[in-house]
């Protein structure tokens, strides 16, 4: 390790650690971010949602969008998978359905950018119960 | 994957450690490499998260999914459920007590809701082992906001501001006592850390020691910049192996990156700081005899003054500060004096911890607001009283405070306000007792402690408590009588005036405590020989009615001293001169034929 010899140095090493802290921090406030929830069921892997995980982990990171991308399970749309749920800060969940790479990026440039709907939105059909 | 999408964080806390946390950590590690998703996944070891009822504790991030009494076993579900397929495994879910529902994160679980962590601020969240964890949360940037923006007079102004006081129990003013050590002119001056931490049940300086060093390495810093010291002392007790063994890393790791050592950050401000071993004595908290502890000599307190400030280690002028005093520095620093005051009550501020123990639902180490009531803490916190039993009192401060009743549990607690109620704040240990302690003991208990721990420098202390306690013990087994109430009043009153230093002055506190709230239960333990609460075993006894006895001999089998006698299908009878009253008859008895007075 190297020493350090000034407050520019210290920040220096401060930014590089917040980034591999920043998963927890978020995870710790969620709200106001961009929250981003691939389905992970059997149905799901089996479709390929793991590789469109990925890709949403790593694109997000890239391209500079606060967001955090969890899994979760079957969402009950098996025939429309993989599917991806995405919740705007204060807005209403959207899911979308047969989410591959490229309809992954017009998610994140169209809907997570813009606020501007995209093809496959799955209509709800359910209600949640707190 | 260029990062890693989820963490695991894993308590690694004394407690949860003593529950194999460490080997719940490799196991997940272990699960992850076996699946392919090392790379994908990080397994932390961090501090104590405080909830340790339910350790050892596994916090998934991003999720923010809290699981509890997780078994090394379980990593195995962990990873194929939650990691792989993003379905929490509900059977290590939190179970609220009240609504018997599965709460899946802290958030909304009533132990972590109305707790404000500044002290605790890294524990549960960082690896205390990774410095880089703890600059990335702002560590060391109020060092060097010190160092570069303000004068050692704008540093003790700042915390004399934020009405920061000690919270190793007495209460005294951070800044003041920081003030007058930087006034005292000296050539070598020392800032010491007091980590002796010896309440019974108190755990929050090792929690902070373990699971947050670095912020009490950056205070010390601070410290010594402020007063003018160049050398910093750790005394902690060896009894802490981990508590040490993270701050001998965190000292490596921080001398590494030049954040402790000669001209730190291109200043001429130089500052280490070595750790000093105690053997683990309740007086070596008091800070005269933790100084004489640290020269090599007998941990005995000395006349103040003069105080460690103008005379302390080595005869050179020292401040003592405690650990979690120590702890809120460096956010007061960056976040500022205003912020922190705006904290608490008008004379206590920010926050205090809290190690909650007894009779209740979580046992754990808390953080609230100085103003917090003893109801919040007990019942919100605290999830109420085990087995669904009445609270009786609780006792704050340790063997040095006393107990408070139902008619405390609205007041707001700070440092004045417990003395206030007849108790202290202490170091923030707190026990909860219900309907089944009985008072005499409880005072008992923590004379037993004091007599032990008494350095025997004083006669008041050394003679005296050993006389408060054979008393207490007279009355718990029914020969005490009201002349020997006064008596102990009398004595504490005594002992409390005549000690040198605040182990003398505080041990009668219990018992005077009791004296004050629970005079009836002295009585009943005094004039009718009877423990109201049903613990005092010399005074119990055990008898058979007759109407109710069949005559099945099982009693008779169960007790081991021979005390019962009766022939087969007739009553049995139970010896008062043999019986020990181990309770062994009445747990035989199928027909409730045996009675207990």
């Amino acid at each position: 390790m190297e020493k350090l010899k000034s407050l520019a140095d210290l920040k220096r090493i401060r930014e590089e650690a917040k980034v591999k802290l920043e998963l927890r921090v978020r995870g710790d406030n969620p709200e106001g971010l961009v929250q981003v929830k691939v389905a992970m069921a059997t149905c799901g892997i089996a479709s390929g949602a793991k590789p469109i995980m990925d890709f949403f982990v790593d694109e997000l990171d890239k391209r500079g969008i606060g967001a955090v991308v969890t899994q979760t399970g079957c969402m009950g749309y098996c025939y429309a998978e993989p599917t991806v749920e995405v919740q705007l800060p204060g807005q209403e969940p959207v899911v979308f359905g047969y989410v591959d790479r490229k309809k992954a990026d017009e998610i994140i440039e169209k809907y997570i950018k813009n606020g501007e709907l995209v093809e496959g939105i799955i209509p709800v059909n359910y209600e949640k119960i707190d | 994957m260029s990062k890693f999408r989820m963490h695991l964080l894993v308590c690694g806390g004394t407690g949860c450690r003593a529950a194999e946390s460490s080997l719940i950590l490799e196991s997940l590690k272990r699960e992850l490499e076996e699946k392919g998703l090392g790379n994908e996944v990080q397994v932390i070891m961090t501090g104590c998260f405080g909830f340790c009822e339910k350790g050892p504790v596994v916090k998934v991030m991003p999720d923010n999914t809290f699981y509890v009494q997780v078994k090394p076993e379980d990593a195995a579900v962990i990873v194929a459920e939650h990691v792989i397929k993003g379905r929490p495994v509900q059977r290590l879910l939190y179970v609220d007590p009240k609504s018997k529902e599965h709460v899946p994160d802290s958030k909304h679980m009533g132990f972590y809701r109305k707790q404000i962590r500044i002290a605790l601020r890294n524990c549960g969240f960082i690896n205390p082992e990774n410095i880089d964890e703890y600059i990335a949360r702002e560590g060391y940037a109020a060092l060097g906001k010190c160092i570069s923006e303000l004068t050692p007079a704008d540093v003790i102004d700042s915390i004399k501001k934020s009405g920061l006081r000690g919270r190793g129990g007495a209460g005294f003013p951070t800044g003041l006592k920081w003030e007058i050590a930087s006034k005292n002119k000296a050539d070598q001056k020392y800032v010491v850390c007091n980590a002796d931490e010896g309440d019974p049940g108190a755990f929050m300086d090792r929690s902070v020691l373990e699971g947050d060093p670095h912020s009490i390495l950056e205070a010390m810093a601070i410290c010594g910049y402020a007063i003018g010291a160049s050398k910093g002392l750790i005394y902690i007790r060896a009894e802490y192996p981990l508590a040490i063994q993270r701050l001998k890393i965190a000292l490596g790791q921080a001398r590494e990156y030049g954040l402790l050592g000669k001209n730190i950050f291109g200043s001429d401000f130089s500052f280490d700081i070595e750790l000093r071993y105690g053997a683990g004595a309740f007086v070596c908290g008091e800070e005269t005899a933790l100084i004489h502890s640290m020269e090599g000599m007998r941990g005995e307190p000395t006349n103040k003054p003069p105080f460690p400030a103008e005379s302390g280690f080595l005869g050179k002028p020292s401040n003592v500060n405690n650990v979690e005093t120590f702890a809120s520095v460096p956010v007061i620093i960056s976040k500022g004096w205003e912020w922190f005051s705006s904290i608490g009550t008008e004379k206590s501020k920010g926050t205090k911890v809290f190690a909650l123990a007894g009779k209740i639902n979580n046992v754990g180490l808390i953080e609230v607001p100085m103003g917090t009531t003893l109801r919040e803490i007990i019942f919100e916190i605290g999830g109420g009283i085990k087995n669904g039993k009445k609270f009786k009192a609780v006792q704050t401060g340790g063997p040095s405070g006393g107990c408070l009743t139902e008619k405390h549990l609205d007041t707001p607690i700070d440092f004045d306000n417990l003395v206030a109620a007849g108790s202290m704040m202490g170091s923030g240990g707190m026990i909860v007792m219900d309907e089944d302690d009985c008072m005499v003991s409880i005072a008992k208990f923590f004379l037993e402690f004091t007599v032990e721990e008494s350095c025997g420098k004083c006669a008041p202390c050394r003679i005296g408590n050993k006389r408060l306690h054979e008393l207490l013990t007279h009355i718990t087994k029914g020969n005490g009588t009201m002349a020997d109430l006064d008596r102990l009043k009398n004595m504490c009153n005594v002992i409390k005036d005549t000690s040198l230093c605040g182990l003398g002055q505080t041990s009668p506190n219990p018992v005077l405590s009791t004296l004050n709230n629970f005079m009836d239960e002295y009585v009943a333990h005094v004039t009718e020989k009877r423990c109201p609460a049903g613990s005092c075993r010399e005074l119990m006894k055990y008898s058979i009615i007759v109407d109710k006895c069949v005559g099945c001999t099982a009693c008779a089998r169960g007790c081991p001293v021979n005390a019962i006698s009766g022939e087969r299908k007739g009553p049995h009878f139970i010896d008062q001169e043999k019986c020990i009253k181990c309770g062994a008859c009445f747990e035989k008895c199928k027909f409730g034929a045996v009675l207990i007075n």
